[in-house]
Order: C-alpha cells, then sequence, then structure tokens
C-alpha cells in the first residue's frame, strides 16, 4: 500500500479501470487522457490529487481517475473545491466543469473562486450547449443558435470565459482545444504549477448535439490561421509558416504579413503572460478567430496571494500570538466569569 | 437604610429595559444580570429588537427592548415584567403591554419633550395620563438634570453626558432590587480599565441614580430577590449562538478534527459566523461564502478533507441549502448544519423566534434522505446539543441538523463552563489501516451502517464520491433498482440505529399523570414553568421536552400511548404534534400553537394546558 513520493508516474497510474462511458468521438475522451499525462508529468502522487466536479457530461471524469474525486451536484464544483482546498492546502484540486455547470448555474461560484484567487485548476469543457439533457443552449453559445431549447435562435449574447474570468480578476487564463494534445498538456501543467485559481478553457466538440462548433478554428486546414499559440517571452507569430503576427493598432491589435506593408519582425509583439496589467492579455484573450486568430496557451500567468495559504497562515498566526491552549482556556481568560462554591 | 422603605421578599424578578438602540439598554441590563447571577441567581435574557438597524430616533420603530429575570427557578425571561425602564416616551409606549398591572416603570421625565411626544405620536403632553398609567406606580426620573449636577465639573462634554443616561437607570434599578453600586462598579472598573476618566464619569451617574431612588421615592418598593443554589464551578454568562459556537469547538477538541465552518451572514444566525470568525486563535477555519449554497458546498469539501465541517444559517437559508445537504447524504460525509430558526415563510420576521422549519429539516430534500435531527432547549443547551450533533455525524457519517431559534440563539443564562472529563472522547468514523487493507471499498459498511471516512491524502485509499446512486457491493455508480432500494434503506436504517445512544423519554414532574405536555426545543422554559406551575396549583401534568427529534428517543411512543392527555405545546402550527401523530395514529395528540414571533407566556400554556384537561 505504501507508494514511494519519489517515483516516477505514468498516466496509468492515475486511470482506475473503469471505461469512460462518453459517446464515440466526444471530446472528453482526449481531454481525460491529456489531463492524466499531465498529472504524470507534474509527479504529484495519485493520493494527494483530488478531482471535483459538478454535473455534466464532463463532470463524470473524476469516476475515471484513479485519484480521490467528487462527482457533486450541478454547478457548486469550484464551492466544494474551495472547502476542500481551504481545509487541505496540501492536495492537489482540479475542477472539472463544462460551460452550463461552470458558467450558467455555477456562475457565481466560478467568479467568487476566481475573485479569491483559491489554488484549484479549474477546466472549463466549452462546447457552447448542454449535452446530458440533450442539447439545450449554454450560456456561451453565440447569438443566434438553434437547439431545442431555442427553435428559433437564441436572442442573447454569450459570456466568453476569458473575459469571465479576467473581470473576477483572474491571475491565470489559458486555452486549448480537444483534440491539442499538446498545448492542453502544457497549459494544463501551467495551470498546476501556478498558485492560485488557474482557469483553463478546453474548447471540446459535442459531436451529437454541436458538432462542428469549434471547427472553423479547430480544422487541420483552418487552424494555422485562425489559431496563435502564445508562450511567454516569444514573439505572437502565426500562420501555416509562421508568417503572420500580432501587431498594436492604436488601443487594439492587428494580424499583419510579416514584411508585407512596411511590417518587420521587430513590430510583433512579445508575449508578456507575467504582468500585472492584463489590459492586452484580455484583448488577447477576447480574439474570436474570426478577425484574428483565437488565442491558445498561457495568456496570463500571473502571482498574486492566495486565499487558502492566507487562510492558514492568518490562523496560524493569531492561534500563535495568543496562544490559548484550549476552549476553556480561553474563556476563563477573556470572558467575565465568577466562583460558585 | 432598607428599613426605611417598604422591602418585599421575592424569589425572581422581571426588569425591561426599553429605549431607542443607541440607549445602550442590552449594556445596562447585560450588566445587572450579571452581578445578579455572581451572588447565585439564574438569569434569562431576552433581546426583542427590530429589523432596522437605525430606525429614526424617538420613533415608536425604532424601540428595542430587553428583558432580564433573575432569581429562582428561573426558566423564562419571564412573561411580564415587575420593572420597565423606558427612555423616552416611544418605549413606554411600545413596551407598557409588557408590564405587569401591579408593575413599576422607572422613566426618563427629561425626554418629556414636545419633539418626542410627537414622533411617539402622542395627542396630549401628558403620556403617563394619557396611557392611563397610576402615576404612583411612576418614577419619573429627570435623568439629564441628574446628570448634569453629577458631572458638572467633571469637563464631560453634553453628548457624553447623555450616553451615560443607561447608567444612572442601572443605579435607580440596582436600588429598587437591593444590589449593591459597588459590585456594578467593579465591572465598569475591569470594562474601562484603560480609561478611567470614563470610568469615573459612569461611576458617579451610577451612585446619583443610586441616591435619588433612596433619596426620593421610598414609598415605592424595594424587592430582595433570593438566591438559589447553583452547582459549584466557574460560570460565565453566554448567549445561544456563542454557546453553539463553543460546543463546536469542544467537539473538535475532543475528536482531533479540526473545526471549519463555511457561512453566509442571516439573521439571527450570524453571531456563530462571528464567533467562530474570532475563533481562529484557537485554530478555526471560519470561511464567509459568497451564498448559503457555497456555505455548505464548501463545508461538504472541508469534511471530504477530514475536517468537522459546519454551516450555520437560518430558514431560507436552509432552503438554499437543501440539495446540498442531500449530496452529503448520498455521499455519507459528516455535516453540521445550525439552524437558528426564525419567523417565515420567506423572509418572515427576520429578527423573531419560531419553531417553523421543523418539517423543512426533516424532510426538505429530494428523494429519501433521511438525516438526524436535533434540537437545543436553552442558551446553555445549545452547547451540549452543538456538541451532540457533531458527535453524531462524525461517529455516524451523516449530515445532522441542529434547531435553535431566534429566542434561545439571542437570549443568555449563565452557565457552568463545563471541564474537560464533562464531555466524553469523540471517535470519529475514520478508515482503519487494517480495514483498508483488506480490500476496502468507498461505500463498505460496519456494523452500525456506517460508511468509512476516508481522507484524501492517504495512501491507497483513492475513491470518488459523488451524488450518483453507488452499487452496495462495488462502490461504483450503479442505476440498478434493487440495489438502490438497498442503499436508500440502508440510509436510513444507519439514522434509524443512531436512536440506541439517544436518552429514554422519562416523563418529568408528575410521571404518572394522565395528562403530557410535551415540546421540543427552545420553548422548554415556558413549558417547563407552565408545568411546574400546574402541578403547583393542584393540576396532575408529567411534562417532557424532545431534544432528539430524528430519530426519537427509542421508548417514546411506548411511553406516550399510557397518557390519556397528549398535548404538544409549540410555536408553529402543529408540526410536531404531527408528526408524532403520524407514528402514533390511535391517540389524539392535543395542541398548544402560537405564531406571532414571540415566546409563549407562561401563562398562556398553563391556559392551554387547562383548556385541554376541561374538555
Amino acid at each position: 500500500m505504501e507508494q514511494n513520493e519519489n517515483k516516477a508516474y505514468t498516466a496509468t497510474d492515475y486511470k482506475n479501470g473503469q471505461t469512460a462511458r462518453w459517446c464515440p468521438g466526444c471530446g472528453d475522451h482526449a481531454i481525460l487522457n491529456v489531463l492524466q499525462k499531465a498529472m504524470a508529468e507534474l509527479g504529484i502522487p495519485p493520493h494527494k490529487t483530488a478531482v471535483i466536479s459538478g454535473i455534466g457530461c464532463s463532470s463524470r471524469l473524476p469516476y475515471y481517475m484513479n485519484t480521490y474525486g467528487m462527482h457533486t451536484i450541478h454547478g457548486r464544483a469550484a464551492a466544494i473545491a474551495t472547502g476542500l482546498k481551504t481545509a487541505n492546502p496540501d492536495l492537489t484540486v482540479w475542477q472539472i466543469s463544462g460551460d452550463g455547470d461552470g458558467l450558467a448555474i455555477g456562475g457565481n461560484h466560478f467568479i467568487h473562486a476566481v475573485r479569491r484567487n483559491v489554488n484549484i485548476n479549474m477546466l472549463i469543457f466549452n462546447n457552447k450547449i448542454y449535452g446530458l439533457t440533450k442539447g439545450q443552449y449554454s450560456p456561451t453559445s453565440d447569438r443566434g443558435t438553434v437547439s431545442k431549447s431555442s427553435p428559433y435562435g437564441t436572442v442573447e449574447d454569450p459570456f466568453i470565459p476569458a473575459e469571465l474570468c479576467f473581470g473576477a480578476r483572474g491571475n491565470f487564463f489559458a486555452r486549448s482545444y480537444d483534440t491539442n494534445l499538446e498545448v492542453s498538456r502544457e497549459v494544463m501543467v501551467a495551470a498546476a504549477k501556478h498558485q492560485g485559481a488557474s482557469v483553463v478553457e478546453i474548447l471540446q466538440n459535442c459531436v451529437i448535439f454541436n458538432n462542428g462548433i469549434h471547427s472553423y478554428i479547430t480544422d487541420k486546414e483552418m487552424r494555422d490561421d485562425h489559431t496563435i499559440l502564445l508562450r511567454h517571452g516569444e514573439k505572437m507569430l502565426f500562420g501555416k509558416n509562421m508568417e503572420k503576427g500580432l501587431v498594436q493598432d492604436g488601443f487594439g491589435l492587428k494580424a499583419v504579413t510579416v514584411g508585407q506593408d512596411g511590417y518587420t519582425l521587430d513590430d510583433v509583439l512579445t508575449h508578456d503572460a507575467h504582468c500585472r496589467n492584463n489590459f492586452l492579455q484580455q484583448q488577447l484573450a477576447m480574439m474570436d478567430g474570426h478577425d484574428l486568430p483565437l488565442a491558445l496557451g498561457v495568456i496570463r500567468d500571473y502571482d498574486a496571494l492566495v486565499y487558502d495559504q492566507e487562510v492558514a497562515r492568518q490562523t496560524l498566526e493569531v492561534k500563535e500570538a495568543k496562544g490559548f491552549a484550549n476552549l476553556r482556556d480561553l474563556i476563563m481568560k477573556t470572558q467575565e466569569t465568577w466562583t460558585i462554591e | 437604610m432598607l428599613q426605611e422603605t417598604n422591602v418585599k421578599a421575592i424569589d425572581k424578578v422581571v426588569i425591561r429595559f426599553a429605549g431607542d438602540s443607541g440607549d445602550g439598554m442590552q449594556l445596562a441590563g447585560n450588566i445587572f444580570s450579571n452581578i445578579s447571577a455572581e451572588k447565585g441567581d439564574e438569569i434569562s435574557t431576552f433581546p426583542d429588537y427590530p429589523a432596522e438597524i437605525r430606525a429614526p430616533q424617538g420613533s415608536l420603530s425604532g424601540v428595542s427592548g430587553y428583558q432580564v429575570s433573575v432569581g429562582k427557578d428561573v426558566f423564562t425571561p419571564g412573561d411580564e415584567a415587575d420593572v420597565l425602564v423606558a427612555m423616552n416616551p416611544a418605549a413606554l409606549k411600545t413596551n407598557l403591554k409588557y408590564l405587569k398591572k401591579e408593575g413599576v416603570i422607572v422613566c426618563d421625565g427629561d425626554s418629556f419633550t414636545a419633539a418626542n411626544l410627537k414622533k411617539a405620536e402622542y395627542a396630549t403632553s401628558d403620556p403617563i395620563a394619557e396611557l392611563g398609567i397610576d402615576p404612583h406606580r411612576v418614577m419619573l426620573v429627570p435623568m439629564t438634570t441628574l446628570i448634569k449636577s453629577a458631572l458638572e465639573d467633571s469637563g464631560v462634554d453634553q453628548k457624553t453626558m447623555m450616553k451615560s443616561r443607561n447608567m444612572l437607570a442601572l443605579g435607580i434599578i440596582c436600588w429598587i432590587f437591593d444590589r449593591p453600586v459597588e459590585s456594578v462598579l467593579r465591572k465598569l472598573r475591569a470594562k474601562f480599565a484603560k480609561k478611567p476618566a470614563v470610568y469615573e464619569a459612569n461611576a458617579k451617574v451610577i451612585r446619583a441614580g443610586w441616591d435619588y431612588g433612596h433619596n426620593t421615592h421610598s414609598s415605592l418598593p424595594v424587592y430582595r430577590i433570593e438566591t438559589s443554589d447553583a452547582r459549584p464551578g466557574t460560570y460565565t454568562d453566554v448567549t445561544g449562538n456563542t454557546a453553539t459556537a463553543w460546543g463546536l469547538i469542544m467537539a473538535s477538541e475532543k475528536s482531533g478534527r479540526p473545526l471549519f465552518l463555511g457561512s453566509y451572514p442571516i439573521t439571527p444566525a450570524t453571531d456563530i459566523l462571528h464567533e467562530l470568525a474570532k475563533r481562529k486563535d484557537l485554530g478555526v477555519k471560519a470561511i464567509q461564502m459568497e451564498d448559503e449554497i457555497a456555505g455548505v458546498c464548501s463545508a461538504i469539501g472541508a469534511s471530504y478533507a477530514g475536517h468537522l465541517a459546519v454551516t450555520s444559517t437560518s430558514g431560507p437559508g436552509l432552503a438554499l441549502k437543501s440539495e446540498g445537504i442531500g449530496l452529503a447524504v448520498m455521499a455519507e460525509l459528516p455535516l453540521v448544519v445550525i439552524d437558528v430558526q426564525r419567523g417565515g415563510p420567506s423572509t418572515g420576521l427576520p429578527t423573531k423566534t419560531e419553531q417553523t422549519d421543523l418539517l423543512q429539516a426533516l424532510y426538505g430534500r429530494n428523494g429519501e434522505a433521511p438525516l438526524c435531527v436535533l434540537a437545543a432547549t436553552s442558551p446553555t443547551d445549545c452547547f451540549h446539543m452543538a456538541f451532540e450533533a457533531a458527535r453524531i455525524a462524525m461517529e455516524h457519517m451523516t449530515p445532522v441538523i441542529l434547531l435553535t431559534d431566534a429566542f434561545i440563539a439571542n437570549g443568555s443564562s449563565a452557565w457552568r463552563i463545563p471541564e474537560d472529563k464533562d464531555y466524553p472522547e469523540i471517535h470519529p468514523h475514520i478508515l482503519p489501516q487494517n480495514v483498508l487493507e483488506q480490500g476496502w471499498r468507498a461505500y463498505d459498511r460496519d456494523a452500525n451502517g456506517a460508511r468509512w471516512w476516508a481522507l484524501p491524502g492517504t495512501p491507497g485509499a483513492m475513491h470518488r464520491l459523488g451524488g450518483l446512486e453507488k452499487d452496495a457491493r462495488t462502490s461504483v455508480i450503479s442505476t440498478d433498482g434493487p440495489n438502490h432500494e438497498r442503499m436508500v434503506k440502508a440510509r436510513r436504517e444507519k439514522i434509524a440505529r443512531i436512536a440506541d445512544e439517544v436518552p429514554p423519554l422519562e416523563p418529568m414532574l408528575a410521571p404518572d399523570a394522565d395528562t403530557i405536555l410535551l415540546g421540543w426545543g427552545g420553548t422548554y422554559g415556558h413549558l417547563m414553568a407552565a408545568a411546574t406551575q400546574l402541578n403547583a396549583q393542584g393540576h396532575k401534568v408529567a411534562f417532557w421536552q424532545f431534544r432528539y427529534i430524528n430519530p426519537l428517543p427509542a421508548n417514546t411512543f411506548e411511553v406516550l400511548s399510557r397518557y390519556k392527555n397528549i398535548i404538544v405545546a409549540e410555536l408553529n402550527t402543529g408540526m410536531f404534534a404531527d408528526y408524532l401523530q403520524m407514528h402514533l395514529p390511535m391517540k389524539e395528540i392535543k395542541r398548544i400553537n402560537k405564531v406571532e414571533g414571540q415566546p409563549f407566556l407562561v401563562r398562556e400554556v398553563v391556559d392551554g394546558v387547562l383548556n385541554h384537561i376541561k374538555a
């Protein structure tokens, strides 16, 4: 039963032998595999890892992990993960939510977990649809989305998860998509290493109810021109031959071809994920793959005070400063008492 | 000195202090009850305050009251007051109804200004006559004038002088009840140890009050309160909410499990959050979450981590927490939910008391979701029942709802501080290593029917919990029908077995009577006083107050079936009576009910019982 904490882990150590019951072709299969690989790469033992999910297709994920885990109730994963992590900051806690679970019914817990900067890794599987209830529009569905609950198209604008994260004063935001195993693994590892709330949006394809919703960016022939992989300290280049770049254009961003219209490599921006000021990071995160390429990779990664660590620090400091032995000692020393013989 | 006046010996007395919320009525009342408790008196206090934080000064809606009862056999803060202290005409008008017919009024005559009379909606300039009060029962004290002359050369400013009106009133009360001024001064010296000038000013004002009573009103009765013999020990004064917080800390110490509170502010439960937030000095992690749901959910997360996890709330919050509590039922994790009941439904009467969350606590969840429900009977019993709630949760792996109410949560009594030996060790149901090594699965049960608590961080015990039904043997998710029924029954059986540890129902006072008066939770004091009074008047009545609601004491129905008249008195329209009736269909459960946001009056219960006996 004893486990060697220094041993090298493989993805298999995080699998529990249960067959994943997602639909064939569902993007969740790939994300599950990548998560297990990322965990192995991080080397945190399965018994020190907990995966907390809400309700929805993606939230079944903990059942396929050989870690501690809880499949909870709709929308509440962030609040439960907050309690778990605050009680025991030594655990590595992952939260798995879909766009409905995390941003509709769980929207309040999402923004507050981000605002508090609880050291949890929040993976949002965004397929812009409710899958488990068989195809209703979600808070990330584009305006006009036709679904079973919006037969004539939606008449409301969606949340953009990154914007919500930045609005809640988030300090870590990264993005990938289900079939991009390499970037998914990279951002999951970065999220776990970041101290504080790490939000990772993974664009995920629901083959049954919203098939192809992300294909304008994720298809082989599209992805080079419609996505850009951002890495801290590297030039913001994209395109099949990395011939395009992002430059600042007034208060906004512009995609240019290096060597054309007088733009040189020097004009192309260099990514700074660690910058405290999030103005440019937010603009990068808001690019949607139409006029400007959708940003992948770690967009913001800024170190700030961490909630669960601060709770632990303050509790310890106050406890040591006051030095009460126990409840009775505290009452005797601080309350007005009298003795009856 | 006392020979000059008319001394009446009584066994208990009720004083009601009423004024604007800034008048310091609670402080005056507290000091009086504390100096009485030091002499060995039993004490009971009851704040009655408006929902508004600062209603306009001098207005009828801005009056708050603080009632204190001290003496012997004090079960309640008293139905009606022997003395009413009214700091302005509005307080006099709104609180007169709480005074006994022969009661005495102490009133600030200087407050009877035209402006104040108008704000309190008097038609004439003589409130005493207008309200039909016998002027011989009134001490109309020129409080402001007296304070000014007492502090003439002290350099104290006008505003500070006005703030010490409560101390002047306290001085007068000390005279009326034969309490030495010196014991009050001792309290004040401790309170103002760092502000000697403030102490000196207050001391002068208190003496001025005492002297005023002695010199000018010697015709009014002075009471001598007989003291009772309390158990030896060290005492302090606690409110129910503080006692609840402390009971949880005691349970944490006795179980070795760190205490976690996830909560959200709600009247009248917030003081539990306040107290536990302060108790970081004892290592408590108390966090304020973004809403009620996050409060219970963070506690569920902390429970999974191995903490004694608690969420505190009142009725509307309990409604929001229902789904979370259902998850704790399904995941079979220990969880303590404190519901300080208030007037409902919806926002209802936030600052007033009621017992209307009983059925919500018992049944307010989707599916078959049984859990343990307890109720505390008094401010000090909150300590004991909070400890019990935590013990049962951790030993039986279940959520426990503890019902208190605004009356006992805000009220206070003298409390004997328990010693270490007074409370047993708690044995949390943590997965033992040998069970783990025998191929343990998450939903395996022991002989007690409880699942094991396997804490994240334990090598080899990785497992997944969740809201989906699990297979009884393999612990993986299952939609199999017969398995579901088996699990439903296993969860029910687990709760039923707690009855083995519940103290039996042992009727008090006159166990062999034909009639038994029953109550539950925070009405204990009033019902006990009523039953005692009935027996003293020659009406034989047995009495029992339930603290364990689910499961009930194992002998409940066997004992109750012996009585001809079973009468349940409760502050709702009959929830507990219905609950008993369901299990006791052959008997007619009789009822005494009140839903006015106020505690019972003892005489209401006495009259109710007599009506049922005569019927």
